[in-house]
């Protein structure tokens, strides 16, 4: 590793490999960043903003600015994470996140990223959207949009890894909502499997596999044990070029 | 009957209003309307449920696997009973007949956790206030922190008995409030051997209390026993679950419905067909329905569901000290059933001795922490009827779910609910007793709660039939008349009139 090849967070050190975004390298020091629709596993996104930092003096998405020798980064500050708290503020009262009673609570990545970032109340009027009613014409997984946060790590799951281009958004602004590839609009009627990439990728409980339910007891669901800060995806190898 | 006219007065322009409201020290929000003459004599009296809920809607649409987590946050006190009731029938919805042996235990010993911790809280925090310091003592001293200041043994006692409830509550469903034990099929987690030793070191003690608190009762009773055995008195048909030897048995078990002689009205009613047996009339004047036994009909079919009527519908409690305590109660009425309103109270300690009984027994059963906890699956279902013994009496929840899992039909009928029109026949009892002819005063008001609270009614879980119910509006001008009347029926019709 070059010494050039290095920047720093907060005031510590993080090397980095050509080609990798500021948060990539972030994730494989094991530097925790707060994201929702960045995965290791597919390009980035850059549109939930959880993940903005102050790079020389400006704001930017860490997922989208690529990682520059001697780069000033700032993160867990209290004026970023006021934002990033409103930011899920915002994303909680746009869908339907009933925490109480969804079979997703405590394996819910919203959800961690709110406990992480000491989200104690919505702020925000609730938007109580009506985006259709669930989806359970697929016999294996149903589709409950009022829950989307609309982060299209399915959209990039089905056409990157599954090579289905099942699901994607449509309408503009806040008519903007989940739709999949079938002429009738049920999911039942795309060739989406309960084995596909994007079955398991959702953050929220907008895709679930059917009958799953509450079979994970309180105390062993993913959060329960230990923060999202302490369960870091380890990014992919940064691509060359 | 007497009481049946004080529902409506004939003529309520001319008199006086009266209302309590909120009812306090109860779950939910209800207030109850009294109209006197000049007199104060009592020509109607009215409990109201005034909030309205909705979960019979909300669960419209939600995949059946959701529905016993998500249907208990109908209530904060007696959410195990939701719970529970919601997955025996998901249970039969999923294709599943019978349970593995630990799942049953681990389920009722959930159960009888709840049945501890919610009659602990009736009648230590809401209740205990009435008896011990008085019903027409200072009001603003009138709850359990005046409780803990006369009587601090018992408020401490009350407190830890609570306790141990939600302890067990929170072993066997990971949360002490809304936690996810019961799933279709069994349960998703086996009761830890750390969890076992700390409730078993604690049961005996708590078993002890009960029994302590049990003679307190009865020596309440012996100061002033006319007062205690006929306060709210009225005779009425009695609603329980029975298992196959007469024992009553709070999470299985068949209906059987006494007369208010003692009499068998129907028994073995298996819980799916308990619309043959029971049917709801609605009144335009409350959000909450009226249940009665459908063989006697609206006027004189309202039964009393709960503690008092358990008591008396069972032939026995399978544990020993419990059964004991039940056959003392009993010998208060010399041979004829007890209908006094404050029984309640005593019936609730005898229950709560019987469910820490039946903990201690299930915590002793040496396959308590096995693993066996999801069943074989069978055919699945599409219609389903759950029926439990909540702490308040019987619950009933039928659900119909379409090929695609999701739920496109509920009913709940809540022990509340059941108790609806007791309640009201037990305020107007004691309205007719204590208030009539007399200057209302506030020590006089509490009367009418203490009946109400006799039932620890839970208000916010009766009422929840948004957009189903028929309804009635009336628009009445400043003199009473009525200037039009629009009402929307059973079927949903809606119809307006103008009164010629």
């Amino acid at each position: 590793m070059s010494i050039r090849n290095s920047f720093t967070i907060d005031g510590e050190r993080v090397d980095f490999e050509p080609g990798q975004s500021i948060l990539q390298a972030a994730l494989a020091a094991g530097v925790f960043i707060p994201h929702l629709c960045f995965h290791p596993e597919f390009s980035a996104h850059g549109s939930c903003k959880l993940c903005t930092v102050v790079v020389n003096g400006r704001n930017g998405s860490a997922c989208t600015i690529a990682a520059m020798p001697g780069q000033e980064v700032r993160s867990d500050t209290p004026e970023l994470n006021q934002r990033r708290r409103m930011l899920l503020q915002m994303l909680f009262v746009e869908g339907n996140h009933f925490c109480p009673g969804c079979e997703k609570s405590g394996n819910c990545k919203l959800q961690a990223m709110a406990y992480e970032l000491e989200m104690f109340n919505d702020h925000f009027q609730h938007f109580f959207p009506d985006r259709g009613p669930v989806d359970a014409s697929h016999p294996e997984v149903m589709l409950d949009r009022n829950r989307c946060i609309q982060c299209e790590l399915c959209v990039r799951a089905s056409r990157d890894i599954d090579g289905k281009e099942v699901f994607s958004l449509a309408g503009r602004g806040p008519a903007s909502h989940l739709v999949v590839n079938a002429a009738s609009g049920l999911l039942g009627d795309t060739p989406f499997a309960a084995t596909d990439k994007a079955a398991e990728v959702c953050p929220v409980g907008a895709i679930m596999v059917k009958r799953v339910g509450f079979t994970a007891p309180i105390g062993r669901r993913k959060y329960d044990g230990a923060s999202i800060r302490d369960q870091i995806e380890h990014p992919a190898p940064a691509q060359e070029g | 009957m007497f009481a049946a006219s004080l529902e409506t007065a004939s003529e309520p322009r001319k008199l006086r209003r009266v209302a309590i409201d909120p009812v306090t020290r109860v779950e939910g929000h209800g207030k109850v309307t009294i109209l006197l003459d000049e007199a104060n004599k009592v020509h109607q009296v009215r409990l109201h449920i005034v909030e309205v809920r909705g979960f019979e809607k909300f669960i419209e649409g939600r995949p059946y696997w959701e529905v016993p987590v998500s249907v208990q946050r109908l209530c904060g006190i007696c959410p195990v009973s939701h719970h529970l009731a919601a997955a025996k029938a998901m249970d039969q919805i999923a294709g599943y007949d019978l349970l593995t042996p630990t799942a049953e235990k681990l389920r009722r010993l959930m159960h009888y956790g709840q049945m501890v911790q919610s009659h602990a809280v009736h009648f230590y925090h809401l209740a205990s206030p009435d008896l011990l310091l008085g019903f027409d003592s200072e009001p603003t001293r009138r709850n359990i922190v005046g409780v803990l200041e006369d009587f601090p043994q018992i408020a401490t006692e009350g407190v830890l008995v609570r306790r141990f409830g939600q302890e067990v509550i929170r072993a066997t469903a990971g949360k002490r409030v809304h936690g996810t034990g019961a799933v279709p099929g069994g349960m998703n987690k086996a009761l830890s051997r750390d969890d076992r030793e700390m409730l078993r070191a604690d049961v005996d003690q708590v078993i002890d209390w009960t029994v302590g608190a049990i003679r307190m009762v009865e020596r309440l009773h012996e100061t002033k026993p006319a007062f205690y055995n006929h306060f709210g008195e009225v005779a009425g048909n009695m609603l329980g679950l029975v298992n196959a030897s007469g024992a009553a048995d709070y999470y299985n078990g068949t209906l059987r419905a006494r007369d208010a002689a003692g009499t068998i009205i129907f028994d073995r009613v298996k819980d799916a067909s308990y619309r043959d047996v029971l049917e709801e009339e609605v009144k335009s004047w409350s959000y909450m329905k009226f249940p009665h036994i459908k063989a006697i009909g609206s006027e004189e079919g309202w039964y009393r569901v709960g503690p008092l009527a358990r008591i008396q519908v069972c032939d026995l409690l399978t544990s020993e000290r419990a059964e004991a305590e039940r056959q003392r109660l009993l010998a208060v009425g010399g041979g004829k059933p007890l209908h006094g309103t404050l029984f309640y109270h005593w019936a609730r300690l005898v229950e709560l001795l019987h469910a820490a009984e039946l903990i201690r027994n299930l915590l002793d059963d040496p396959t308590i922490c096995a693993t066996d906890l999801m069943a074989d699956k069978g055919e699945r279902r599409f219609h389903a009827v759950g029926v439990i013994e909540a702490p308040r009496g019987t619950l009933f929840h039928e659900y119909k779910v379409g090929e695609d899992d999701l739920v496109t039909y509920c009913n709940l009928i809540v022990s509340t609910t059941n108790n609806n029109q007791a309640m009201n026949e037990a305020i107007r009892k004691v309205a007719v007793q204590y208030l009539d002819g007399h200057e209302i005063t506030e020590p006089l008001l509490n009367h009418i709660e203490v009946a109400i609270r006799a039932y620890d009614p839970c208000l916010s879980c009766a009422t929840h039939a948004l957009g189903l119910m028929p309804l009635q509006v009336e628009l009445v001008d400043a003199d009473g008349i009525v200037l039009s009347d629009v009402r929307r029926g059973m079927d949903g019709g809606v119809s307006c009139s103008v009164p010629g």
